[in-house]
């Protein structure tokens, strides 16, 4: 039988906020443990809430970036439960008025087709703290840092068909949160994170399976795999006559397996009542306005924008918007260079290739966007070559100096005085009868031969487009 | 030494006519000797008192005159205090040092007030007769055989027997009122979101609110002025100009409109309630208020609207006490699901439990539109009545309970009676109305309450007329024998 996937994504975004979502203690990753819970943070007698303005700018923006509608009133639910880092035995989040609803975003396949993904819904809600068990023997420890750090869960409908699909949805969710500065989306540090809802069907069928919900998935790559591993299971356990239990299930990275956490029956009955606490959350049609006037360019309209204006081909625009701190820079080296092209060649080429083997991100990079852009204005006015200027790079890179002091001081200027290139190539048909015999009887295979002899003897300093002319000119006996 | 209100023990204060500190050791010498009798406090503070009543003569030596500077008071033990016991009068936080003050506390004392401890309570603030407290029952000064109401019945016994001239007081169903009617003192409670919930242990937080306690209403007023005012911390505070409660205590009654429900008169009614409560209504009436009997026909709904929500929200606001961060743990927990269970089953008591097991089943999926939604339509249609009533008067009275102080022990077998003690309270938490009780007479030895209900925010008036009853009467003012 042929089985088609279903999947729908539930990612919890961090807010990059001072402070907490409910109280005013700092969310700074990494602080000694307790030391950023303050007495509404630890769920002391009598302390309340008090929402943070900033959490719902960023709800709202996050609403507007994907054509979501913004709901007026908004309101804040208890969701109770015990468990030892739930400090109150309850988590404040939305239930039945989330605050954004109803959005979408398109996502780009490798056919190169677009694929609308629908979002349901995005909530905003509190952390919960973590319980710490290296260090402790018989016993747990609580760390409390983590509670009350703003989240917005984001739902999507189970639009997507394969893995690819949900790890693309995750990828622009993610670009999207950086792109509105929303979230620092570090998913080492668990501030993007998702939950996967897979289930099965035979291809056709319109009802939807039974589905599993694996939790925190906290990279791209293990949102694939275990994804992939989820539907084999299910499909193996249908074929061989089981059925799938609507679960919870954890993904293993090290065994590349999910595993049940627990079942349905043993779930929690969650009694979400509105809280008392806090007031619902209304926004206006101007505070909506306000929010729009605050976006910055969006990854489709800037990269939209920069096959028009660059004249970019669609895939590398793509590429080159996929994080607003890559388009910046690529903008950067564009406009300063003026020659897009050459510029989104050398950011996806060399200066990629080079950040991947170092492990850094482009924020990161030894060669700012400006240093770049002076090296390739030196290929456009053609002082150097773009040959030479790897070379150039690779010093840049090295830390050694700027463009131009390299150029200079390794004496990298290329020869674009015909005389002396004509020069040149005159030694070297002299030094090679032969070859220039071979080649004038047929064998323009020898051409390169010249090119390369003519280069040599230039340590690469001719220019190659000159070389070519003159050379092919004086090979024909002229 | 005369046992004087807070008004007039403020003015001599700023007369320099007794110091802080030697007011502050006459009710100090009070509590000493008598509370024996009624177990009224959970706590005495006598070092931080004297302390605070020294820093307020040196306040009163240069002249400042906040507003209780040098005012011994206590605290109902549901508000924070930094550094002392917290206990809401449960095994739970018996262990329970506060870490931070509770914003009432806070701004008392920022008036200069002296706390000279924290009173007696049901516990978390679920009772109605101060005998669901882990530290025991308080008793009633006019007849210890009596309970003094609840869940302030700590602070309402200890202002009636004069071992302090005014307390705090919370007031979730009646919490004040009706200890104050049993005790025959004066007590209110303001609108919802006056006064801050900072620091006060919630017991059903769309309910609980802090108000004063004490002899009269001139008294109420000074405390009142100085708990009042909007606070950041509680999202349900409201932001109000700033008012003086005592400037309106002189507007005479000519042509007030007193709403009298016919539902408040009715069957359950004491008969000797109703005839102290009428004698007081024909006082009003002297002094040139118009009677006029109104209807407020989803009265009936509201204790069992109120035993849904106020559970409901209790389940959720409780769930914290598990024994892992603070309060009550068990011994030796065997695991976690051990730890949770010994330790809320030893550390709350029968009612808490009660009312959390009513609130989880109320809120659980299935039950949920069935009771809580249902409940909160109900409370709108109550609000409604009383929306509807104030088109037509200007102040609601009637009896604050049904009956008067019964005896220990006597209901404590049958909670649906003793949730019936509140049946004239309760709507009142329910629409968020203030709401105040006055001394309004006796049955036999034993007080009878008045009760006023006012419009949102209209605090000043219900205070101004409890205060023309009390030119007229002199119920307020009467002590208990035993504690004279």
């Amino acid at each position: 039988m042929e089985w088609e996937t279903v999947i729908g994504l539930e990612v919890h975004t961090q807010l990059n906020t001072v402070s907490k979502i409910f109280s005013g203690a700092a969310i700074a990753y990494g602080a000694e443990p307790n030391r950023q819970a303050c007495a509404v943070d630890l769920g002391l007698p009598g302390v309340l809430p008090v929402l943070n303005a900033a959490v719902v700018e960023k709800a709202v923006m996050l609403g507007l970036a994907i054509d979501a509608r913004i709901a007026p009133r908004s309101v804040f639910a208890r969701k109770n439960y015990f468990y030892p880092d739930l400090p109150k035995g309850y988590q404040i989040s939305q239930y039945e008025l989330p605050i954004v609803e109803q959005g979408h975003l398109d996502i780009d396949l490798e056919d190169g087709s677009r694929k609308r993904i629908g979002v349901t819904r995005a909530h905003l809600e509190e952390d919960a703290g973590k319980s710490l068990h290296e260090g402790f023997t018989a016993m747990t420890g609580i760390d409390l840092n983590r509670a009350g750090t703003p989240l917005v869960e984001i739902v999507s409908e189970p639009d997507m068909r394969s893995a690819k699909e949900a790890v693309a949805y995750m990828r622009k969710l993610h670009a999207l949160v950086r792109y509105l500065g929303i979230s620092d989306g570090n998913m080492q540090e668990g501030s993007f994170r998702c939950d996967a809802n897979v289930s099965v069907r035979p291809r056709g069928q319109t009802e939807f399976g039974t589905r599993a919900e694996i939790k925190n998935l906290n990279s791209f790559r293990f949102v694939e795999r275990a994804i992939n591993f989820e539907v084999e299971r299910q499909i193996d356990l249908i074929e061989s006559g089981g059925t799938v239990v609507q679960e919870t299930r954890l993904y293993d990275p090290d065994r590349d397996e999910t595993r049940s956490m627990r079942s349905k029956e043993e779930a929690n009955d969650y009694r979400y009542f509105p809280d008392p606490d806090l007031l619902p959350v209304v926004i206006h049609p101007e505070d909506i306005e306000a929010a729009r006037r605050r976006l910055p360019e969006l990854p489709d309209a800037k990269r939209e924008r920069f096959i028009t204006d660059y004249g970019l081909s669609a895939y590398d625009a793509g590429a080159l918007t996929s994080s607003r701190e890559l388009a910046d820079y690529f903008e950067t080296v564009a406009t300063g260079c003026g020659a897009p092209k050459l510029a989104a060649n050398w950011v996806m080429g060399d200066l990629s290739a080079a950040l991947n083997r170092a492990g850094a991100s482009v924020a990161e990079s030894p060669v700012p966007a400006g240093a770049l852009a002076q090296l390739l204005s030196r290929i456009q006015d053609e002082t150097i070559s773009g040959k030479i200027a790897k070379e150039v790079f690779d010093a840049m890179w090295a830390g050694e100096a700027d463009a131009d002091a390299i150029i200079e001081a390794r004496g990298l200027r290329q020869i674009t005085d015909t005389g002396a290139i004509d020069a040149i190539i005159d030694e070297v048909i002299a030094a090679n009868p032969s070859q220039l015999e071979q080649y004038r009887s047929g064998k323009d295979k020898l051409f390169g031969f010249f090119v390369g002899q003519v280069m040599k003897k230039t340590r690469g300093q001719a220019n190659p487009a000159q070389v070519n002319v003159r050379l092919r000119a004086r090979l024909q006996g002229d | 030494m005369k046992l004087d209100t807070l008004a007039s023990w403020a003015r001599r204060l700023r007369a320099r006519d007794i110091s802080s500190r030697e007011l502050t050791e006459l009710y100090l010498g009070r509590i000493d000797r008598l509370d024996s009798q009624l177990n009224s406090f959970i706590s005495v503070t006598p070092d931080l008192a004297l302390a605070a009543a020294d820093a307020a003569d040196e306040r009163l030596a240069r002249g400042e005159a906040a507003p209780l500077l040098g005012l011994p008071v206590a605290q109902k033990d549901i508000f924070c205090t930094f550094g002392v016991r917290t206990s809401c009068g449960s095994k739970m936080l018996d262990n329970f040092i506060a870490p931070y003050t509770a914003t009432v506390v806070e701004r008392m004392n920022a008036a200069g007030a002296v706390m000279l401890g924290k009173t007696n309570m049901d516990e978390f603030a679920m009772g109605s007769s101060n005998e669901t407290s882990h530290y025991g029952p308080v008793r009633n000064p006019w007849d210890p055989e009596r309970v003094p109401g609840g869940s302030s019945g700590g602070s309402a016994a200890a202002v009636a027997a004069r071992l302090v001239p005014a307390a705090t007081g919370t007031d979730t169903g009646g919490s004040i009122r009706q200890p104050a009617a049993f005790c025959g003192i004066t007590g209110i409670k303001p609108t919802y979101g006056r006064v801050s919930r900072y620091g006060m242990i919630a017991f059903a937080s769309s309910l609980d609110q802090a108000g004063p306690m004490a002899a009269s209403a001139e008294d109420c007023a000074l405390m009142l002025n100085a708990m009042v005012g909007f606070d950041p911390r509680d999202s349900t505070s409201v932001e109000r100009p700033a008012e003086d409660f005592t400037a309106g205590l002189g507007a005479d009654l000519k042509g007030l409109r007193i709403g009298l429900p016919r539902e408040f008169f009715g069957e359950g009614l004491d008969s000797d309630v109703r005839a102290a409560t009428e004698a007081a209504l024909a006082v009003l009436r002297e002094r040139g208020a118009e009677l006029i009997e109104i209807s407020l026909p989803n009265s009936g709904l509201s204790v069992p609207a109120y035993y849904v929500v106020a559970p409901a929200e209790c389940s959720s606001n409780l769930a914290r006490y598990d024994g892992v961060r603070f309060g009550h743990r068990c011994d030796e927990p065997r695991d976690l699901m051990d730890l949770y269970t010994r330790s809320r089953a030893e550390g709350f008591g029968a009612e808490v439990k009660r009312r959390i097991m009513i609130g989880t089943y109320v809120l659980s999926a299935g039950y949920y539109d069935a009771y809580y939604l249902k409940a909160q339509k109900v409370r709108r249609l109550i609000a409604d009545d009383f929306r509807r009533a104030f088109e037509q008067v200007d102040v609601i009275a009637g009896p604050t309970s049904p009956e008067t102080p019964f005896r220990l022990g006597e209901k404590s077998a049958d909670p649906v009676q003793m949730y019936l003690s509140d049946i004239y309270t309760i709507a009142v938490n329910l629409a968020g109305l203030p709401g105040l009780s006055m001394p309004a007479g006796t049955v036999g030895n034993l007080p009878v309450g008045m009760q006023l209900i006012g419009n949102y925010f209209d605090e000043a008036r219900l205070l101004g007329v409890a205060h023309q009853f009390q030119q007229e009467t002199d119920w307020h003012a009467r002590m208990p024998a035993a504690f004279v």
